[in-house]
């Protein structure tokens, strides 16, 4: 009895492809019908043969690589790139900040030096002060016409401190006040200029009593006026002659 | 879904994909430019695809789109006309020298790239890449049951070439 199966079907019975009714029915049949067995066979001999085509072309590495470079997640290179860089600028920020650090505490460092210099210049010289006078009413009008500001100086009388004079002094350029002012055997300058941007950045840094080469150095700025204190006292007898001046000028 | 796992998913089918794409176009150059492209249009488009369908049937269908319009395809597909309705004619014995050809197996895949190219795919996507009915579906946007009718007609031309021809002939059409 010719049987009429349909190719297309055995080819899906073979490949499992059937509804569970239809397969269970072809197994039934499939073994006892010569004609649809042979068929069975030559399609399941064909595919066995085409196995190795599975294989049959490979990629080369390089190929390969290209590709994988193509899809390399870009989210995640991106992100791995700037985790890269995360170390790179932070070396670069610490650079920086320690280069802007290093120029400031170096111009600071000038700056107190400079400071110190005139210190000295006025302990080393032979006529210290210009305007000798214990009296801040004879000393203060000294200044009027030498130099273009004026300032006040606290009453000294009682603190331990004494006015010992001023002198006309030189700051970058700038006409300024040096008063001496004594405190037992100790010698204090103090330094009076107009406040300018060159001077800023120059004593820019913490407003703090600082101890450099044994002297004590105090700085601040006060209605446009750069005070600066400097001394081989120690460090609290320059704040307590800072506030004085500070009350004084407020 | 998300850019991120793309790389994780579809990369494993590479090997896949090229070999599918080089049985396509038989040309290493071809088949590379195939791959390429079809990885960079998968990995552009990856956010349309659904988390939970099949990533193997949505690449081929992308690499087989491709391969259709491209200059490779255009010049195979002048030749081919897919006759999906026509009933097979029904098979008569086949004889005991070709039994033995479809054990050859070289020589079944030499007759395989003898196939006009919408029956070779037909091979290449069940019998060789063992993509189910469905996904072959997916992959070439017909109906499962034109799967069915065309991968039988491709299996019966396979056949039908290698009865015809001698073993040893060697075959580079495409």
């Amino acid at each position: 009895m010719p049987c009429n199966s349909n190719p297309a079907t055995l080819g899906a019975y073979l490949d499992n492809e059937l509804p569970p009714d239809q397969m269970a029915a072809l197994r039934q049949h499939v073994p006892t019908c010569a004609q649809c067995a042979a068929e069975v066979v030559e399609l399941a001999m064909m595919q066995r043969s085409l196995r190795p085509a599975r294989e049959r072309f490979t990629p080369t590495p390089e190929f390969r690589r290209k590709i994988q470079q193509q899809v390399a997640a870009r989210p995640r290179r991106s992100l791995s790139w700037s985790f890269a860089l995360v170390p790179a600028l932070a070396v670069l920020v610490i650079m920086l900040l320690a280069g802007v650090g290093w120029v400031a505490y170096s111009h600071r460092a000038d700056a107190f030096s400079e400071a110190a210099d005139l210190h000295i210049d006025a302990l080393a010289s032979a006529n210290p002060v210009d305007v000798v006078s214990t009296d801040r009413h004879t000393v203060k009008p000294w200044y009027q016409g030498r130099i273009p500001f004026s300032f006040n100086l606290p009453e000294l009388q009682n603190t331990g401190y004494t006015l010992i004079g001023g002198r006309l002094v030189y700051y970058h350029q700038q006409p300024g006040a040096q008063l001496l002012v004594g405190l037992r055997q100790h010698k204090i300058s103090v330094l009076i200029f107009q406040e300018t941007p060159e001077l800023a950045r120059a004593f820019a840094g913490p407003t703090s009593v600082e101890h450099r080469n044994s002297f004590s150095i105090d700085t601040w700025t006060s209605q446009d006026l750069r005070f600066v204190i400097i001394g081989d006292a120690e460090p609290a007898a320059i704040t307590k002659l800072a506030q004085l001046l500070k009350q004084a000028n407020s | 879904m998300d850019p991120e796992f793309f790389e994780l998913l579809a990369m494993p089918l590479f090997d896949q994909l090229y070999n599918f794409s080089h049985w396509l176009t038989g040309d290493r150059s071809d088949a590379e430019d195939l791959v390429q492209e079809t990885y960079a249009k998968a990995l552009k488009n990856f956010e349309l695809f659904q988390e939970g369908t099949n990533l193997r049937a949505w690449m081929y269908r992308i690499l087989r789109n491709t391969f259709l319009s491209s200059r490779t395809s255009l010049a195979a597909q002048k030749t081919d006309a897919l006759d999906d309705d026509t009933e097979i004619a029904s098979n008569a014995p086949t004889p005991e020298s070709a039994l033995l050809q479809l054990e050859n197996s070289q020589a079944v895949i030499d007759a395989l790239a003898t196939l006009p190219v919408g029956y070779r795919e037909m091979i290449l996507l069940i019998d060789i890449e063992e993509l189910s009915y469905k996904d072959a579906a997916q992959v070439l946007n017909v109906p499962i049951g034109t799967v069915m009718s065309r991968l039988s007609r491709a299996r019966n031309l396979l056949r039908q070439a290698l009865t015809a021809k001698p073993p040893e002939r060697a075959s580079n059409a495409v």
